[in-house]
């Protein structure tokens, strides 16, 4: 039952992880993308680590995508048109990240002294998938890399807000009621003015 | 049988069970609110099929069964298809983590009266339920129609925004209770004799208020705003397909006020009644369900009492008022906790 559980969403994760980076639609991809993470999350639940599994969905499928979905139905992005640039640079740049990640991934295997064909690695005990154990060895041995990566994320936010700033938002203050009273005294009545174009 | 099968066939029954009560919520509740909504206007409502117009609901399900099922040339076909279908999958799926009894002694075999009764409990039903924006969101940009895609970025928008305040509120919760368990929270609120919405009222107000932009009620409408929108995320949608997602935003109003009872309301327990064994179950269930009751009447006296917010006074109230309450409620809740005042 759990191997053929497995296999189902293993395969489920992969296929749907190659429609993700093949689609010709940002929307389509998108929604690969949650059925991704969603058979991700199962395979964490057969792993043992329900916790993990749940904060996949709730904090990734559940939240995140979302606003990729959302920006993506914001900018209104249609199918993808073939690029004129020469995309020589990019390529080799995209290999060489590939490589890198790679690498790391061979390196936190080797690390851990799994081998194919070798022994199998103990199962995860519950001290240490479950949530106290996880949220212990947060806060104590991983405390420094926690606190790193919460920071990053709050330079992150900034970042955002300030990429976000209109330029002239000195004079436009987002919190008042844009009622623009402007546009309502000069034309009572006739809605908001349209340029030239937009009232033929 | 073995003590897996035994297993599987008792989550078996009690889905069942909770899935038999949770279909039927929107016909009834399509009953309730148009008689609610015609009392509070100060008429009759629909009145003429069978005594008090309780049949109405079986006359509506067979008008939409019988409906023209159009889909609009320039859709997105298997979008279109498949996003009234997906409304109702997370619906159907939170409601397994709410207990509805004590444990019932079955053959010698202890069932504990929650069809899934794992440790993650509160998570998942939050993880589900998130999954839930998905369906507006694949409807809206499916139907090709700006209303629609206006709806879906709305409730894109306004689910996420009132999801982390929701989400914080039950967190304060769970603090004095370290379980997340939803039977371990009855069991607390049992021990104590307090339910949690007298200490923890503000994450009260918070879950409250959140619960109303979760599922797109009124006064938080907006993604079928119909002044504005026609209706929003499912302008297009007709006959058996509209109707599903009327079934979706009532099984989840359903299971909201299930979560909300059962974290602040003492869930299925009565003050002062220990009862056990099969009656125990029987007046768990209808405990429960009379609570469930109570709060769907308040979703719905709510909508008929207060006109829509705006967007901007949506995000405002999101984002400035509920999130910094909710954090602050999750901050006090822990230092009271951690006084021992809890």
């Amino acid at each position: 039952m759990e191997t053929v559980i497995f296999f189902l969403f293993a395969a489920l994760a992969i296929g749907s992880g190659i429609v993700v980076v093949t689609h010709r639609s940002p929307i389509y991809a998108t929604l690969s993308l949650v059925l991704t993470l969603f058979s991700m999350a199962v395979l964490f639940v057969l792993l043992g680590a329900p916790f993990v599994g749940v904060l996949q969905i709730l904090v990734y499928a559940g939240a995140i995508v979302v606003l990729f979905l959302f920006v993506i139905m914001l900018l209104n992005v249609q199918k993808e048109e073939d690029a004129h640039v020469d995309r020589g640079v990019q390529l080799w740049i995209a290999i060489l990240g590939a490589l890198t990640f790679l690498g790391m991934f061979w390196l936190a295997f080797w690390r851990t002294g799994l081998r194919i064909g070798g022994p199998a690695p103990a199962p995860l005990t519950e001290d240490l998938v479950s949530l106290k154990g996880l949220a212990t060895a947060l806060f104590t041995d991983y405390l420094l890399p926690f606190e790193i990566v919460g920071l990053l994320l709050l330079v992150a936010v900034i970042g955002a807000t300030v990429a976000a700033r209109r330029p002239d938002s000195e004079t436009v203050r987002p919190d008042d009621d844009y009622v623009g009273d402007h546009v309502i005294a000069e034309d009572p009545g006739a809605g908001p003015v349209l340029p030239r174009e937009a009232r033929s | 049988m073995s003590a897996g099968t035994a297993d599987f066939v008792a989550s078996l029954v009690k889905y069942g069970l909770m899935f038999g009560i949770f279909i039927n919520v929107a016909p009834i509740m399509n009953w309730v609110e148009r008689r609610a909504c015609a009392y509070i206007q100060d008429r009759p409502g629909p009145n003429r099929l069978g005594p008090a117009g309780l049949f109405q609901p079986l006359a509506d399900a067979l008008k939409f069964m019988f409906k023209e099922d159009i889909t609009p040339a320039l859709a997105d076909k298997p979008l279109y298809l498949l996003a009234p279908v997906l409304a109702l999958l997370p619906a159907f799926t939170t409601f397994v983590v709410i207990p509805f009894g004590p444990d019932l002694l079955v053959n010698g075999r202890t069932v504990p009266l929650v069809v899934a009764n794992v440790a993650t409990g509160v998570l998942l039903f939050l993880a589900i339920s998130s999954l839930g924006v998905y369906s507006l969101v694949m409807a809206g940009y499916a139907s090709n129609n700006k209303f629609s895609l206006l709806g879906a970025v709305r409730a894109s928008a306004q689910l996420i925004s009132y999801e982390l305040a929701l989400t914080l509120a039950v967190l304060a919760v769970l603090i004095p209770v370290g379980s997340f368990r939803l039977g371990d929270i009855v069991a607390y609120q049992q021990a104590h004799h307090l339910w949690n919405f007298i200490p923890q009222f503000i994450g009260f107000m918070v879950f409250l208020i959140a619960s109303f932009a979760e599922t797109n009620r009124l006064p938080f409408d907006l993604p079928e705003a119909e002044s504005e929108l026609v209706a929003g995320f499912h302008t297009e949608y007709g006959a058996m397909r509209f109707a599903l997602f009327f079934q979706a935003e009532y099984t989840n109003m359903a299971a909201l006020s299930a979560l909300g009872v059962t974290l602040f309301f003492g869930g299925w327990t009565l003050p002062f009644v220990h009862l056990s064994g099969w009656l125990g179950a029987a007046v768990g269930l209808a405990t429960l369900l009379a609570k469930i009751g109570i709060c769907m009447a308040v979703f719905v006296w709510i909508r008929w009492t207060f006109p829509r917010f705006r967007y901007d006074q949506l995000m405002r109230l999101g984002w400035k008022v509920l999130l910094p309450l909710a954090i602050l409620n999750l901050i006090v809740v822990a230092a009271m906790t951690l006084a021992g005042w809890l």
